[in-house]
């Protein structure tokens, strides 16, 4: 152990020797806040968005800046903190306020549930630094809260509705009903849907509102059953869409009906398996299996978490790595010249093709519109998806002529 | 189409029907905490815990050993039993003399320890585990399409909840063990040997939780966090029947599933509170509970 750590400590000082040596041009030094890059990944690492972000999110935006110090030898040191924000928004904005003021973190990355999301956005505003969210679901952190230092990254409720609801009606089913949990959440991601629905000719037919963790959804799908509806919107998240599906499934109303989750992932088809779940329509913002890049990206995640990444930990390690650039570029950590940088480079990863931050923080990028395969189908484990469309970015996420951020002249 | 309220009334029996399955699971649960409340004076708060580790080893059983689902319904019980035992012996027997609330913290905080551990060894979204072949399929009722699966858990149900109540009020066996909660130390004078049955009676109840738990895996996720989004509704079950009472907890378990399946028609956003609202007015005019005795 001794010899190892001295060895290291031998390499650590003939590492910038031998860079002289060989003669590599040294560019000027960064001007840094305490003389480096500190990154926080603030994220639920034990409730129930925990398979989502978690301990999946540190390993990512760790594997972010390791490859960042492998293939760009930065000659500024980067630092990275992790938290658990409990999803409750005091926890969340006392340790963003904290990392800000006594450890000197620059940007905070994950930072999902809604909730959370919207009081760290504050503090972070406050403190001038920057929040680069790959995790919460609410368009209000681009519209009515937005600030010159958010930035979302990988998804939003816009987007999630959008896609289903406009592809889906227009493929036939035109007749919609939903389920919706009974809280903001719910209620904004139907409306959004049965808009994106009525926009393109389809008639909702109704809803029904079940209570959050309601663990029994027999009755609400027996309601939706007897709607004769051809889709079944799920306006729900996490335990609620796994029960609901589970018990669509024993009920038989998969095989008139058609179900769409608004917000499924690809954990959650992992925790009900493809015989459950075979048919089912929804949009993702990352998909491992998509192509070669993504799959090689996804099998090194996959090696250190024993899991394939969800869209939410593939979009942190590329906002990780979108924000070092962003540095580097702007040659300081300074918020507002980091925020010019990112919100001028594009995005061009494994992640997003021609991604784009705009001026309201909305970095716009492809989503998939996919269908969960039939079990024979599948040719590995994680082989879930057949992608249905690529819905390019400028129709998935809310145009900015609907915008309501007041940093958007209009 | 005959209509009550709006609602058909073929709908109106479908729904019935479902909150019969809801209200098995709510019997079969708190019928465990009645088991143990009565005997050992202790309140089960580890019974959420309990019923999702029959969930998991179900799961378990599928996933290492390839056991199905009729051998998890009678394994995973036991196992779940014979851990009742040992938590009964290690640390429960020590708290029978002290006051209820050391019972509850101590049962509490197993439930945060078993729910911890299981979530960092599994993550909460859950595992597969799909119905088995033999009962996929649904019956035709006429009003309604009941799945074969949801008829198969008011039977087992309703027969597990039987035989307990048969064991303990007409049997021998049955007449110790009410003796034994009446007077210890006088039944113990019997040569009745007392922390034996004690013993016996926690894992049994541990037991039932183990076995409610295998028949929700293949309905509901299997979770870690699924006992606890559950037995909130179980306590206020029996406390509603009566802490204690064997058939106050099976008769309002049913009842009350049915209630809550109806509210669900009329008015969706209350069906998680309705369980409270009726706790609070039957605290109001029985404290005892329905089926209570005052003490």
């Amino acid at each position: 152990m001794k010899r190892k750590l001295l060895c290291i400590s031998i390499a650590a000082l003939l590492l910038p020797a031998a860079g002289n040596v060989l003669g590599q041009a040294k560019p000027a030094a960064l001007k840094l806040s305490d003389g480096m890059v500190k990154i926080g990944v603030l994220t639920d690492m034990s409730g129930v968005y925990s398979d989502l972000g978690g301990q999946g999110s540190v390993t990512a935006a760790q594997m972010a800046i390791e490859d960042y110090k492998a293939q760009y030898k930065p000659n500024f040191k980067i630092e990275m903190v992790y938290a658990d924000h409990q999803n409750k928004a005091d926890v969340g904005s006392n340790k963003a306020r904290e990392w800000f003021d006594t450890q000197g973190v620059d940007m905070i990355t994950d930072v999902l549930n809604s909730g959370v999301a919207l009081a760290v956005a504050k503090v972070t505003q406050e403190k001038k630094r920057i929040m680069i969210n790959t995790g919460a679901a609410s368009t209000r952190l681009t519209n009515e809260d937005c600030t010159p230092n958010t930035v979302h990254y990988v998804y939003d409720t816009y987007a999630l509705a959008n896609g289903p609801g406009k592809a889906v009606t227009k493929a036939g089913g035109d007749t919609w009903f939903f389920l919706t949990a009974d809280y903001a959440f719910g209620a904004s991601l139907e409306k959004d849907t049965s808009d994106a629905v009525k926009a393109s000719g389809g008639k909702v037919l109704g809803s029904v509102k079940h209570p959050l963790n309601a663990s029994d959804f027999s009755s609400f799908l027996l309601q939706a059953q007897a709607s004769k509806a051809k889709v079944v919107g799920l306006a729900n998240a996490g335990g609620d869409t796994v029960n609901s599906i589970k018990a669509a499934n024993e009920f038989g109303l998969t095989k008139n009906q058609r179900l769409v989750g608004l917000l499924t992932t690809i954990v959650d088809i992992h925790a009900l398996g493809l015989p459950t779940t075979q048919g089912m329509m929804f949009t993702e913002g990352y998909y491992w299996n998509l192509n070669d890049d993504t799959r090689a990206w996804s099998r090194r995640f996959f090696a250190k978490q024993k899991k394939m990444p969800s869209m939410l930990q593939a979009g942190t390690y590329s906002a990780v790595t979108t924000y070092l650039k962003a540095v580097a570029a702007a040659g300081t950590d300074e918020s507002a010249a980091v925020m010019k940088k990112l919100k001028e480079l594009p995005i061009n990863d494994f992640f997003a093709k021609n991604g784009k931050i705009r001026e309201d923080g909305r970095m716009v990028h492809d989503m998939y519109l996919v269908e969960v395969k039939k079990p024979a189908e599948s040719k590995e484990p994680w082989d879930y998806y057949n992608i249905k469309a690529v819905i390019p970015g400028n129709e998935a996420y809310q145009p900015m002529s609907l915008s309501r951020c007041p940093l958007v002249k209009k | 189409m005959t209509e009550i309220f709006g609602v058909p009334i073929q709908a109106l029996m479908g729904q019935l029907m479902l909150g019969l399955v809801s209200g098995s699971f709510y019997a079969m649960l708190s019928l465990g905490l009645a088991v143990i409340f009565g005997m050992l004076n202790i309140i089960n708060f580890a019974h959420g815990a309990l019923y999702m580790m029959g969930a998991f080893l179900a799961w378990m059983g599928l996933e290492y050993f390839a056991l199905g689902y009729w051998q998890a319904l009678l394994l995973a019980p036991l196992a779940v039993g014979l851990f009742g035992i040992v938590i009964e012996r290690s640390m429960l027997q020590w708290l029978y003399k002290l006051d209820h609330l050391y019972g509850l913290l101590l049962t509490f905080g197993l439930a945060l320890v078993i729910e911890g551990l299981f979530t960092n060894g599994y993550g909460v979204s859950g595992q597969p585990y799909s119905i088995p072949e033999e009962l996929s399929g649904a019956f035709n009722l006429g009003f309604m399409f009941l799945p074969k699966y949801r008829a198969w858990v008011i039977v087992a149900s309703l027969a597990v909840c039987f035989c307990t109540w048969f064991v303990i009020e007409k049997t021998r066996l049955g007449a110790y063990l009410r003796a034994a909660t009446e007077n210890p130390k006088l039944t113990q004078a019997f040569g009745i040997n007392v922390p034996l049955m004690v013993m016996l009676t926690y894992g049994f109840g541990a037991a039932l939780a183990g076995f409610a738990g295998v028949l929700a895996a293949p309905a509901i996720q299997v979770s870690p966090l699924m006992g606890s989004n559950l037995i909130i509704v179980v306590f206020a079950v029996v406390v509603i029947g009566g802490m204690g009472s064997i058939l106050g907890s099976i008769l309002t378990g049913l009842g009350l599933g049915v209630i809550e399946g109806l509210t669900k028609v009329f008015y969706p956003e209350a069906s998680a509170t309705v369980v409270f609202v009726i706790m609070a007015i039957v605290l109001m005019i029985r404290p005892a509970g329905l089926f209570g005795k005052e003490r």
